[in-house]
């Protein structure tokens, strides 16, 4: 099989998880809860072999690279990361309504690159062949990936916040929002993903600076990509920090999370987009 | 010092050692670090002017907003922040260092009060037997506890992780460690350029920004410069000068490869690849032979330089193309015969047999070329750049210890009460209470046992 099969089969995974989460929501069935986490379970794992016969295919071609090396490939693996990290939060919490919010995350992002990213397997320009490549990518799509899992709980909990509000305080909320977490749990998983987002964001801009100084001799330009990844940094520091003075959870924390995550998609996209400088994805 | 004295410089330290200070430092360094990804940073005055207009170009000029990672009030907000950071430090860190050091052995029945996991059991069995039989329990559950006996009653403490305490500050002096080597490295190395044309030497590079000249103590001669490309495509695969060190007369590296992601250290400095092009005219070798008497012969010249031919004519190379419309290397030939006007065609390289029907006294075969090159080096000295790595490393380390290791506190006393014995049982994590409570439930169920049992 190939891995442009692999990589349609695994949109059709997310798809199918996906919905499921959103039936999950309509129908409040466990059953169907499950299935969906199943689903998105087989779709990390189709994901992978697609990303390993990518790399397969690309040792055959006589290159042999990680795919980690444009735009299509990094957004194949944002779309891994934030499942597994999504998994890896769900063998913790077991709340299956965050699915329906990060789920599509990724299922967007497969459909996104598959529709108007181009998908051949280039060789390596000489600016792009080091080691230092696959671990800056690896740990900053982590990190990115903890910051989407929190931007997903946020998002959740500033739905269920609203209407608890506004609902009589003596009947809980019905509906949808029953099988939503409580807003305190949907606040510790918006925090505990940051903490795994922040620190492996912290080894993505180190391995980045490291690699600058490796191949360019200073770790620390300022260059706009730099610069962006510095301020998605400060932007969730300030956000741990804030939860230290009265006041900064809940519902601001959701804001922060959501600004942060914001940040972090301009840097990863919008840099390349819209501003100029020295990394090389996106704009090519 | 007056009251107001004193008042006014303990409203300076809180406001040094404020979280609040530390959110506003870093929403506003995040927020203005944005200025200088939009504005391009370090052109010519003349690309502003073009782009901008006067009066913008004047007001931005003057807040430094066209290096504004260096202008004063960007470095005054990472000042604060660092005094921020050290003020907040001071302030904590003796009273995280007490708690460690001296933890509460004798707790009041009110401390127990203030722990979220706390429970009271009434039993019949002795104190002193309690004692033996907790501690065991304890030490095989959790950790060693220290026993301490006061006015009568029986305090056992346990702890695991205490050093997990000092995460936040080793993260926090890690950022520090960070500004301290980038300052080694602003005050004590540069960043510069050199070019060499292969087969030459230099013993000075070029610092960036003022281009002043600094020598390096050694010479670098380039041996050759040379550009691979992918296979059937103009995708360039390496960039690869090839550099000799030699330093008091002697040759100490030997036409070491510097490639893109493999650069030359020597002496602290390094050079790392980073352009390339043209250095003068190429050299051309031609053979030419007399169509008359058949006899050829090999030159060597440079573009526009005349050379005599065999019967008083001349010729030279008028212009030179690398890729000339996919046929390859092209050179255009001037012809000088005697008494007639001069004349002018073009010779392929690749096409030796080519220039035969062309029918002229001379038929000229362009054998080769060679094309001097020049590569580009960036070079840079960094003193400061360990520093910064250990500072990394600590600021790695300590968030990971941060954020995932807690310190867990047991305590439990035992006092007796008419014939019987009271326990109060009470723990607490300072971090990821939830997974400490789980623990903590079971661990009561096993001494409660452990009680029950007598
Ligand atoms: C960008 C720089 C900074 C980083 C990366 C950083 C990192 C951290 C981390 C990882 C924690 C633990 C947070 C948690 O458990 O959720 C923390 C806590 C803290 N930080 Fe920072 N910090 C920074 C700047 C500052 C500054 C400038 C101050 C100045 C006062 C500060 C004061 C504190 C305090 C008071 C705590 C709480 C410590 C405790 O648990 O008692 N931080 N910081």
């Amino acid at each position: 099989m190939t891995s442009a099969q692999l990589f349609n089969f695994t949109t059709i995974g997310y798809f199918a998880a996906m919905v499921l989460f959103f039936a999950y929501l309509a129908t409040r069935n466990k059953t169907v809860a499950l299935t969906a986490t199943v689903a998105t379970w087989v779709g990390l794992a189709l994901n992978t072999a697609a990303i390993a016969m990518r790399w397969v295919e690309s040792t055959r071609m006589g290159y042999g690279h990680a795919p980690l090396s444009n735009l299509y490939e990094s957004v194949v693996f944002f779309a891994w990361s934030i499942v597994l990290i999504y998994l890896l939060m769900d063998l913790k919490y077991r709340q299956r309504a965050v699915g329906a919010f990060v789920i599509p995350l990724s299922f967007f992002g497969m459909i996104w690159a598959q529709l108007s990213l181009s998908d051949s397997i280039e060789p390596l320009v000489p600016a792009l062949q080091s080691n230092w490549l696959t671990y800056h990518v690896i740990t900053c799509f982590l990190g990115y990936a903890g910051f989407g899992v929190a931007f997903g709980a946020s998002i959740m909990y500033l739905i269920k916040v609203g209407k608890e509000e506004k609902s009589d305080p003596d009947s809980p909320a019905g509906g949808i929002l029953s099988i939503f977490p409580s807003a305190r749990v949907l606040d510790d998983i918006n925090y505990k993903a940051i903490m795994i987002g922040f620190p492996l964001l912290t080894l993505g801009i180190i391995t980045g600076a490291a690699w600058a100084n490796y191949a360019w001799g200073t770790y620390w330009s300022w260059d706009p990509k730099e610069t962006w990844s510095l301020i998605v940094w400060f932007i969730y520091a300030a956000f741990l920090h804030a939860r230290f003075t009265r006041g900064w959870v809940g519902r601001k924390a959701a804001w922060l999370s959501i600004i942060g995550f914001g940040s972090t998609i301009f840097c990863y996209l919008g840099v390349n987009l819209v501003l100029s400088g020295l990394h090389s994805y996106g704009g090519s | 010092m007056t009251a107001k004295n004193r008042s006014f410089i303990d409203a300076l330290w809180d406001f040094c050692c404020s979280l609040k200070l530390t959110v506003v430092s870093l929403i506003l360094l995040a927020a203005t670090s944005i200025i200088g990804t939009v504005i391009q940073q370090n052109r010519d005055p003349s690309e502003y002017l073009q782009l901008y207009g006067e009066t913008t170009y004047r007001i931005f000029e003057a807040l430094q907003l066209f290096d504004m990672y260096h202008s004063w009030w960007f470095l005054t907000l990472l000042a604060l922040f660092a005094l921020n950071l050290t003020a907040c430090s001071i302030k904590r860190f003796p009273r995280v260092w007490r708690m460690v050091r001296q933890p509460v052995l004798t707790p009041e029945d009110s401390h127990y009060r203030t722990l979220s996991n706390m429970e009271e059991v009434v039993t019949k069995d002795s104190p002193e037997n309690l004692r033996d039989k907790l501690a065991a329990v304890i030490k095989e559950n959790f950790s060693a506890p220290t026993i301490t006996e006061k006015d009568g009653r029986i305090h056992l403490y346990a702890e695991k992780g205490s050093w997990s305490r000092f995460g936040v500050y080793v993260t926090h002096i890690s950022i520090l460690v960070i500004f301290l080597g980038a300052i080694i490295g602003n005050v004590f190395g540069y960043k510069a350029f050199v070019s060499i044309v292969e087969g030459s030497e230099a013993d000075q590079v070029w610092l960036r920004g003022t281009r002043e000249p600094v020598d390096l103590g050694f010479t670098l001669r380039c041996e050759s410069f040379s550009v691979t490309y992918y296979e059937g495509s103009m995708r360039p695969k390496e960039f690869k000068s090839l550099i000799t060190v030699v330093e008091n007369g002697e040759e100490v590296i030997k036409d070491r490869p510097v490639i893109v992601n493999d650069p030359l250290k020597h002496n602290g400095i390094v050079f790392y690849q980073s352009s390339y092009g043209p250095a003068g005219d190429p050299f051309f070798t031609f053979e030419v032979t007399e169509r008359a008497s058949g006899e050829s012969q090999t030159y060597r010249l440079r573009k526009g330089q005349r050379q005599m031919l065999p019967g008083g004519a001349s010729f030279r190379v008028a212009d030179f193309a690398p890729s000339f419309q996919n046929f390859g290397p092209a050179a255009r030939v001037d012809v000088m015969p005697t008494g007639s006007s001069p004349r002018s065609f073009t010779v392929l390289k690749n096409f030796p047999q080519f220039d035969q029907q062309r029918g002229g006294d001379y038929i000229f075969n362009f054998v080769d070329y060679k094309q001097r090159q020049y590569t580009g080096l960036q070079v840079a000295k960094d003193p400061g750049v360990w520093v910064v790595w250990a500072g990394c490393l600590l600021l790695v380390v300590g968030s990971m210890v941060a954020f995932f290791l807690s310190h867990r506190r047991i305590w439990v006393t035992i006092r007796s009460l008419d014939g019987k014995s009271g326990i109060m049982i009470g723990g607490s994590a300072h971090r990821n209470q939830p997974a400490f409570e789980g623990f903590f439930d079971d661990f009561k169920k096993k001494l409660r046992e452990e009680v029950k049992g007598s």
